[in-house]
């Protein structure tokens, strides 16, 4: 006899699952019964929204699915916010929720929510199962489809009932049966020509990556491509480390607080090679002044994206990582292209001649020395705000994986869980959360979870103390009054000394590498509280709406 | 912006209603009318769905619709040659007598049936391209319209082309 939480349990086991991220209550009693003897670790966090968070950076930092488990009603309701995280960046997740026995559901029971309901928008599909029998199944489609295509999260609901129900036999589980989902792996061979002959006869081409790019584990293609033909690239938020940051043809990040370099490269190129991007807001500024005078290759797994913000000349839908295989194939190699080289390159100089220069706490200083200390060995998580641009731009990131941000959603408090993820995924790295003392409060109760493990996570708090951000924004346009943004100062270390972590506060830029170091060779987890300048702004900065190469301020180192 | 026909077929299972209606709603997409029911291939149900929206937006319209995981086959029949019907029930205002005997002429005009009398009032049945349907709406509503539903539009493609799952 097998009950259905075992079945479930054997289901995450046959899908290669280790580690899942959860919290217990009421309605999944059953599967945490069986999880006691199981041979997957379960790893008890503070808050289900931190589970969530967790399971996408173990996902994130690893490539596999990631899988968190809640309990009904408030606990999957909490849950929601790292879903639709995971759901805006792509993230391959599995979330199981507990729920009211069948025969209470629609009845407003205790501790009853329409989960599959509410999390109909920010899920890639969701499962409410009614009998046992049907679970090795589910499971099996839901990961499936959760880690296949255009990857996102896929949520199973489960009645207590469904978990306690008694089976004399296993169902079989056979392959996947969705007859409505089949991703489209490899791309038009017609297209691909055309593709071809525009790269060929491009004079002023660039190659725009983004996140789907690090999902389908396409970098070393993008550096072939980009060597061969002689292309620079600019990398979105999610593309960092793509390709090395100390690449020659590495223009940067690009967007709102993108380089000056790979801002005018795209109002400039002739040719945009897009691969696993999507046009966002936050990266296009105005979208008629995006890459005005180009020809657009767009390269996607999701057809949906193309040309949903801008119309794209050739489209091609497939897998990122075979399809430039397949274009790079089929090209020769490029002589040079000078005239268009040494004007991205004299950009890039001329934003490099911009240093700090001076002897105060700055954000760009502490990141640089990070980045210094890490070498290749780190993974950088981070939250939301000035904190994730500032590590964006001052971070050198050399390998895809290597940098964890929630880029679509913005969710401020999704660093310091989703780095336990992380850290869970490749505990051989150094895992560092770069925080604002804002983001950093919005689950700092994880100190237990890392606490409880000896979670080696390094928090670095970049403390402004204030929602530095949107105290940026309102000192820009809304004439510096900053409405509820400041914060009052918080002992950080203290705080991480009541759960047991340590921690080391600091005021002066010369006590930031010895700081850094202390962090990094503890066993342990550690809270760094820097104190940052506190009207320190993120430069350059293109405004909400402006066109692309319309830059204010200047980057600060 | 003008209306365009889809055909969507979708696995009969609960919510699959929801999740078309709600991506629609969460797009910002305009439904103009949708109708849905079993149809000849087992455990799929079509929906025939009419969108309002320039090319552009229905081409993002079908690209939405067929990322869902219940969704087998999305096709824009609207410039294909179809056949297309709906249907409409009409109350109207008929006391006996003149107005009742007018209202009876309009019907057979439009070939529309009577399927209930009351004292003051009697129900019609009509079926037609949304057109038609309109118009005898339109010719009713002086002698008083007194409830009026209408399924949405249902169609299908002439000759031996469908929209099967797999052709
Ligand atoms: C959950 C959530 N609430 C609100 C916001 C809006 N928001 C964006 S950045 C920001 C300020 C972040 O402040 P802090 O964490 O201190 O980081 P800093 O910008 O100072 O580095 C806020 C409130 C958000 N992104 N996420």
């Amino acid at each position: 006899m097998k009950t259905g939480a075992k079945l479930l349990i054997e289901g995450l086991q046959r899908e290669g699952v280790e580690t899942i991220f959860g919290y217990p209550g009421g309605s999944v009693l059953p599967v945490y019964d069986e999880l006691y003897d199981a041979p997957v670790r379960h790893v008890l966090v503070r808050h289900e929204q931190a589970a969530a968070h967790a399971a996408d950076g173990y996902a994130r930092a690893s490539g596999r699915v990631g899988v968190c488990l809640a309990t009904s009603g408030p606990g999957a309701c909490n849950l929601v916010t790292g879903i639709a995280t995971a759901y805006m960046d792509s993230v391959p997740l599995v979330a199981i929720t507990g729920q009211v026995p069948t025969s209470m559901l629609g009845n407003d029971a205790f501790q009853e929510s329409d989960i599959t309901g509410i999390t109909m928008p920010v899920t890639k599909h969701n499962y409410l199962v009614k009998r046992a029998e049907d679970l090795p199944q589910t499971v099996r489609d839901a990961f499936f489809i959760a880690g296949t295509g255009r990857q996102g999260p896929v949520l199973i609901d489960i009645p207590k009932d469904v978990m306690t129900a008694q089976l004399t036999e296993a169902p079989p589980v056979g392959s996947h049966r969705l007859r409505g989902y089949q991703p489209t792996y490899e791309g038009h061979a017609l297209q691909i020509e055309k593709a071809v002959a525009l790269i060929g006869e491009a004079e002023r081409p660039l190659l725009y990556v983004g996140g789907g790019v690090i999902a389908s584990g396409a970098s070393e293609e993008v550096r072939r491509l980009a060597e061969l033909m002689v292309i620079p690239v600019t990398t979105t938020l999610m593309g960092l480390g793509a390709l090395s940051c100390d690449h020659p043809l590495n223009l940067g990040m690009i967007g709102m607080h993108g380089t000056e370099a790979a801002n005018y490269a795209v109002t400039e190129c002739d040719l945009l090679i897009a691969v696993g991007v999507r046009f966002d807001d936050r990266v296009t500024g105005k979208l008629d002044a995006f890459a005005p005078n180009a020809r657009i290759i767009h390269i996607d797994i999701d057809p949906a994206e193309i040309g949903k913000n801008k119309p794209a000349d050739i489209p091609i839908v497939g897998d990122a990582r075979r399809i430039l295989e397949a274009i790079t194939h089929r090209l020769a190699g490029q002589d040079g292209r000078d005239g268009w080289l040494e004007r991205v390159h004299r950009w890039k100089a001329s934003a490099a001649a911009h240093s700090d220069g001076e002897d105060t706490l700055s954000p760009a200083y502490i990141l640089q020395e990070m980045s210094d200390l890490l070498g290749s060995s780190g993974i950088i998580v981070s939250e939301v705000g000035q904190n994730q641009m500032w590590a964006a731009q001052h971070y050198c990131f050399r390998r895809p994986r290597t940098w964890i941000s929630s880029g679509g959603l913005g969710t401020m408090g999704y660093g310091f869980p989703a780095a336990i993820g992380a850290h869970f995924a490749r505990p051989e790295e150094t895992v560092v959360d770069v925080a604002g003392d804002g983001s950093i409060q919005m689950n700092i109760q994880e100190l237990g979870t890392v606490a409880q493990y000896r979670i080696p996570v390094k928090i670095v708090i970049l403390n402004n103390m204030y929602l530095g951000m949107v105290r940026q924004w309102q000192e820009l346009f809304y004439d510096r009054r900053y409405s509820y943004t400041e914060l009052p100062p918080v002992d950080f270390v203290g705080i991480g000394r009541a759960y047991g972590v340590d921690g080391i506060r600091v005021e002066d830029r010369q006590d930031v590498r010895p700081a850094l170091q202390a962090a990094f060779e503890s066993d342990g987890p550690f809270v760094l509280d820097f104190r940052i300048d506190r009207e320190a702004n993120v430069f350059p900065m293109v405004p909400a709406g402006a066109a692309i190469n319309e830059m204010i301020g200047r980057r600060q180192a | 912006m003008k209306p365009h026909t889809l055909h969507v077929l979708v696995e009969n299972r609960a919510g699959v209603l929801s999740r078309v209606a709600g991506l629609f709603s969460r797009r910002g997409f305009n439904i103009e009318s949708l109708t849905v029911g079993t149809c000849e291939e087992p455990g799929m149900s079509r929906m025939t769905i009419v969108v309002l929206g320039d090319d552009a937006e229905v081409e993002q319209v079908k690209k939405q619709l067929n990322k869902l995981i219940d969704i087998i086959k999305v096709s824009d029949i609207t410039e294909r040659s179809t056949v297309e019907r709906e249907l409409a029930l009409i109350k109207v205002t008929a006391e006996p007598g003149e107005s009742r005997a007018e209202v009876m002429q309009i019907a057979s005009i439009f070939r529309a049936h009577i399927i209930d009398v009351g004292a003051k009032s009697v129900i019609l049945q009509v079926t037609g391209d949304s057109d038609k349907i309109d118009a005898l709406e339109g010719l009713l509503r002086q002698y008083g319209i007194r409830e009026f539903v209408r399924t949405g539009k249902i169609a299908l493609i002439r000759g031996s082309k469908s929209s099967k799952s797999q052709n």
